[in-house]
């Protein structure tokens, strides 16, 4: 009798431990955010966690943007998907046909019973993630565009006022042509070629890059980027090229460090590269908008955003989704929001987050760090709000390949755009046959 | 002559079961994937595989319509010749040297083998950042010399890039089978011609020559092979295929397609057209080289 009851006191006390253990439901999150990125959102989840005890995320690097995206894909094929998968934003449209794969983030909130405006992000930024439907497909989480860096120390020794930076594209060409004559080997280069001087380029211009609202209003969309004014700039640069005002370092952030080790002057790049400069750079420097043409009406309008935002992967339980929405909820709290573009100098993501941000002083003290937000939060057009093509990681290759010949003097920048654009429409009549 | 050699078994069974193991191996490591390569491209279907349709032909004749791919064969061409020719002239020449050294060859030897070890990304990365236009070392050597160096924008530079790091990594392996064989030619052949005069040059391509000609063949088929389907990772990480497409070999679109653009169908029909080419290129070397080798 005695020992009846023990064991069923000692059952009993192991049930009530192993309750709260149980009824808490894990979040699994697959991201591909490294060294203080990567502590940054271990620290959201940290927060999370403890302000509730329901559900628990779980943050997992899984390598590059790439890396992490093939790695779900297997796993989605095993049945072994992440509850939240970051993507990166050429991988957008990748994600909307791939229908059963994930779920909408507006149904995710929906569902769980909470309150989803997707008019209170920026509109550059929830353009890029919502539907034609009108329906959010992602969760916007870090967000970042193009901007303009400008080593002051460089300028000063060629003799340039540093009072006010270049601001057109013949502001650079004067700038760079006056560091060259002082002795400077590389006034000018630019990373992310194809984002900085194609996408943004357009939406900047206000010309659009490819029919269809750029591809938001239907897969049938195709390359326009070869007009009177993409081929001026490209031609403008291949120019600069040839004169040594413009030295090409490469694809993709690889120009960046030429950049942060004083070697070029002026870089148009990431706005995410903001951090790196700050914490490596030993001169003075400064961050600034991307230029622009002067003569083109409308210009500037805004530039279009790159970096990641979450979305829901499909076929988990109701309860996941509860937790998923519940960590959503909290990353759409403004002073969460606030502290996260403070800490990483990625984008607010929401005019809320960014009006707090400016309260708080944070732009005073940092004088440029409200550069990026200022080119985006913007009343958009048809030809600005965004671009989201298939088959885009090709697409922005075939950008390097072609620009390539245009900075080795091998090819003319209309040849170059022009095969851009018949290489390119090539991969997106494939992506639109594929869908259907 | 090969009939005397062959050893009979009284079992039926034990010849099989001793094939078993190898043939497991090659069947789930080479013929499956390769039919999973082989059904995939007359699909296309979304990353996620959601959606799967037949589409017969059309991977191919996109391929085949596409006149990059087509250039990248000749780069590939190019790019095989230099790497196992310059590979195997190479290494035969440091063969020769470390069989005629007597004092420290031990360390001569070891620090020859040492490249294998290395992954063939890092091996990449390695040229590259030596070859660097603003940062490498070579490259500040070139410079001057007087050699405007910027594999970045010069394809011809480029490939020199590559090629030289997919034969630096390939030398080891190289060194070694041809070391041995050298190792293997009785001494007294060598001794005995050297009595009647005949300078060292005459003894390597007289004798030393043609008795290394089963692993010179040998060799030739695995650099080719080599330089046809593992050399991805050099590529990707020094020129990823630039500039331009100047350095975009068949194997580099592979993996470049199905990898990072997520292109299965497309990238499948690749690699079917690329196990072709290997293929007839061994079955060529195997009736028409093989013929000048003396076993």
């Amino acid at each position: 009798m005695k020992l009846k009851s023990l064991a069923l006191a000692a059952s009993a006390c192991t049930l009530v431990s192993a309750l709260p253990a149980m009824a808490q439901t894990e979040i699994q999150w697959w991201h591909s955010m490294t060294a203080v990125n990567n502590e940054w959102v271990n620290d959201l989840a940290k927060q999370f966690n403890e302000s509730q005890k329901q559900y628990k995320i779980v943050p997992t690097y899984k390598g590059s943007y790439t890396d992490s995206f093939t790695a779900a894909i297997a796993a989605f094929r095993a049945g072994q998907a992440p509850h939240i998968l970051q993507v990166f934003e050429v991988g957008t449209a990748t994600m909307m046909v791939s229908k059963g794969a994930s779920v909408p983030v507006t149904q995710v909130m929906k569902d769980a019973g909470y309150k989803f405006d997707p008019a209170a992000y920026i509109p550059a930024v929830a353009g890029y993630y919502t539907a034609p439907n009108g329906q959010m497909l992602s969760f916007p989480f870090n967000s970042s565009t193009t901007v303009f860096y400008v080593n002051k120390d460089a300028f000063k020794a060629a003799g340039i006022d540093t009072a006010t930076l270049p601001a057109t594209w013949s502001d650079v060409a004067a700038a760079a042509a006056k560091l060259k004559a002082a002795g400077h080997k590389c006034p000018l280069t630019v990373a992310w070629q194809g984002w900085t001087q194609l996408e943004s380029f357009s939406t900047w211009h206000n010309v659009e890059l490819a029919t269809r609202k750029n591809g938001l209003a239907g897969w049938d969309a195709r390359l326009v980027a070869n007009s009177p004014l993409h081929v001026r700039h490209i031609e403008n640069l291949g120019n600069m090229a040839k004169q040594g005002l413009f030295v090409y370092k490469g694809r993709d952030n690889i120009p960046e460090a030429t950049f942060v080790s004083g070697e070029c002057a002026m870089i148009t790049t990431s706005s995410g590269f903001y951090g790196n400069v700050k914490k490596n750079a030993k001169f003075d420097w400064a961050v600034t908008t991307l230029p622009y043409y002067a003569d083109v009406p409308g210009a500037p309008q805004n530039t279009v955003i790159g970096g990641a935002s979450l979305w829901v992967m499909s076929g988990k339980q109701p309860a996941d989704y509860k937790g998923v929405a519940a960590f959503f909820d909290f990353l759409s709290n403004p002073e969460v929001q606030s502290a996260s573009h403070k800490r990483t100098g990625y984008l607010p993501i929401t005019v809320a987050a960014y009006e707090l941000t400016a309260k708080s002083g944070f732009y005073k003290d940092n004088p440029g760090a409200d550069t990026a937000v200022n080119q985006m939060i913007r009343k958009v057009t048809d030809k600005s709000r965004g671009i989201r093509l298939g088959n885009y990681v090709q697409i922005r290759r075939i950008a390097d390949e072609e620009f390539e010949g245009v900075w080795a003097g091998k090819k003319s920048a209309k040849q170059a755009l022009d095969a851009y654009v018949s290489r390119g429409n090539e991969l997106l009549e494939r992506f639109e046959k594929s869908i259907k | 002559m090969a009939a005397e050699k062959r050893v009979v078994f009284r079992s039926r069974w034990l010849p099989w079961a001793l094939l078993a193991p190898q043939g497991a191996v090659i069947a789930v490591f080479f013929f499956w994937p390769a039919g999973q390569a082989l059904v995939q491209s007359f699909q296309q279907s979304d990353a996620f595989g959601t959606s799967v349709e037949w589409v017969g032909l059309d991977n191919f004749r996109n391929l085949f319509d596409d006149p990059a791919y087509l250039a990248s064969f000749w780069t590939t061409a190019l790019f095989s010749v230099l790497v196992a020719g310059i590979g195997l002239v190479l290494s035969l020449l440091l063969a020769l040297f470390a069989d005629r050294v007597i004092k420290g060859s031990g360390i001569y030897r070891t620090l020859l083998i040492w490249p294998y070890a290395v992954a063939p990304a890092v091996a990449g990365v390695l040229w590259m950042f030596m070859f660097a236009p603003s940062v490498g070392i070579l490259s500040y050597l070139l410079e001057q010399a007087g050699i405007e160096w910027n594999f970045l924008l010069n394809g011809a530079q480029a490939m020199t890039l590559i090629v030289t790091a997919a034969v630096w990594k390939q030398l080891s392996y190289n060194f070694l089978f041809f070391l041995a064989g050298l190792q293997a030619i009785p001494k007294s052949l060598v001794e005995a011609a050297a009595i009647d005069g005949a300078h060292p040059w005459r003894r390597f391509w007289s004798i030393q020559f043609p008795l290394l000609s089963p692993i010179t063949f040998f060799l030739l088929v695995i650099n080719v092979v080599y330089a046809f389907f593992d050399t991805f990772a050099i590529v990707d990480a020094s020129t990823q295929g630039g500039p331009g497409k100047d350095t975009a070999i068949l194997v580099y679109k592979v993996y470049y397609d199905g990898f990072k653009a997520l292109d299965l169908g497309g990238s499948a029909a690749q690699s079917v057209v690329l196990m072709a080419i290997v293929v007839a290129l061994t079955v060529i070397q195997f009736r028409f080289v093989e013929k000048r080798v003396t076993y």
